[in-house]
């Protein structure tokens, strides 16, 4: 009877072990056990994509993983998109295009954003659209974000 | 969320081994994106979860086998819909990859899932259906081999016997030009489930294949071998009466929360005639194969 197990993942580039409990996901591992609360906690049916980390270069939700599943592998947090304090081209994009109002979705906005750029350096708006299609914003920035993305790539590509 | 054990097996006797075991106190999990929301609403409540993830013969892989496509159980929805094999010979099949949740849920769930959960509105159901796909399931006695349209019982109900787990789901190469088109309904794009799913190929010896779901408790498959359908020539009205005895096996049911069943039904007759004269449009593009 297994009920908690060390795992060992790549998290933000760094080496992590932890011991987790086998029925938490890796949201919860990430919020609570490794204080990285940049993913939210929303839905937790893998409806809204608040909790959007990427592994092993993918976006997923991370409120439908199991903790355990990331045994492995390479998971990396809104938390790795600044570096020493200075926001990537995407975050920056967000910022001067108005896309984030109250900014509880932008975390997994922005990873979904990252993920596709990562496979898409040049993704048409119809591209954006089903990428982030997954990422839920109450607030309706829909347009700032896409814009934010189309800019990011453009910045990126130069 | 519903506490339980962890069994990660590196074997695929070891998985079969923990699943007999365990039997219906044992839930697998490969994308997790259907169980984990049973694990969260407790469901579903096993004692033992089974990960499929480390068994060698289960990883992603997609592979030409004699006259046939294999997909292994561990290959999700998001390689599918990009394959270039798919997208050439099956394309409804990644039409319907394409079309599950969302890039997440797709880059997580795999298309062995879809059809071991057995929902009514499992996207890949129909296409898998008109292309005559084999599960291939693996148990205590070794393999077995069973014909898709013998796999579905009803919703999260399969033929998979216990201790059996699948490994692959073949799609043998249609022995003629065959194209299709795989549509559906949902209440709006991205991360809903279809109220209506529909598969239609037509292939060039004029042999016409219908599957849909979530209008009943399992998807259906039908066979026009007349022509009739598959003809660029044919009248609204004779079409339909071919199509009119396939679509009364719909049977939709009253309770569902994302549509009536009167809608059901009036949208099934217009994905039908939609999909098969996109079907046939495409055989005569010459986009299928």
């Amino acid at each position: 009877m297994t009920h908690r197990l060390p795992i060992e993942l790549t998290l933000n580039g760094r080496p992590q072990r932890v011991d987790v409990e086998v029925h938490h996901t890796l949201l919860e591992v990430l919020r609570d056990q490794l204080g990285l609360t940049g993913s939210k906690e929303c839905c937790l049916v893998g409806e809204c994509g608040a909790c959007t980390v990427i592994v092993d270069g993918r976006s997923v939700n991370s409120c439908l993983m199991l903790a355990v599943e990331a045994d492995g592998h390479e998971v990396r947090t809104v938390e790795s998109l600044a570096r020493a304090g200075d926001l990537n081209e995407l975050q920056r994009a967000f910022l001067d295009k108005g896309a984030t109002q109250c900014g509880f979705c932008i975390p997994g906005q922005l990873m979904s954003a990252e993920a596709l750029l990562e496979h898409n350096p040049d993704p048409t708006v119809e591209e954006i659209h089903e990428a982030l299609a997954g990422n839920l914003c109450r607030c309706a920035g829909y347009e700032q974000i896409t814009e934010a993305v189309l800019a990011a790539a453009e910045a990126l590509r130069r | 969320m519903h506490p339980f054990t962890y069994q990660r097996p590196s074997t695929l006797d070891e998985a079969v081994r923990l699943l007999d075991e365990h039997g219906p106190a044992a839930r697998i999990i490969a994308g997790g994106t259907d169980l984990m929301l049973g694990l969260r609403d407790y469901s579903t409540q096993p004692d033992v979860v089974v990960d499929l993830k480390r068994v060698p013969e289960l990883e992603p892989a997609i592979r030409q086998l004699d006259g046939r496509l294999s997909i292994s159980s561990g290959t999700v929805m998001a390689d599918i819909e990009v394959h270039p094999v798919v997208l050439q010979h099956f394309h409804p099949l990644a039409e319907a990859a394409a079309v599950v949740g969302s890039v997440q849920i797709r880059n997580r769930a795999t298309l062995a899932g879809n059809i071991c959960n057995a929902s009514p509105a499992a996207d890949t159901a129909p296409p898998l259906l008109v292309y005559d796909a084999t599960v291939v399931a693996h148990g205590p006695n070794g393999p077995r081999r069973i014909p898709i349209d013998e796999f579905f019982v009803r919703s999260r109900q399969t033929t998979l016997r216990r201790g059996e787990l699948v490994t692959a789901i073949e799609l043998p190469h249609p022995p003629r030009a065959t194209a299709g088109a795989y549509l559906r309904i949902t209440r709006r794009r991205g991360t809903d489930l279809a109220s209506v799913t529909l598969c239609c190929t037509v292939d060039e010896a004029g042999i016409t294949r219908i599957a849909f779901g979530s209008v009943g408790p399992r998807p259906l498959a039908f066979t026009d071998s007349s022509g009739v359908l598959a003809d660029p020539e044919g009248s609204e009205t004779t079409r339909r009466a071919i199509l009119e005895p396939m679509l009364s096996a719909a049977a939709p049911s009253a309770r569902s929360v994302r549509a009536s069943p009167e809608y059901r039904l009036a949208m099934l007759r217009v994905l039908a005639e939609r999909a098969v004269g996109r079907a046939i449009e495409r055989l005569i593009g010459g986009s299928g194969t």
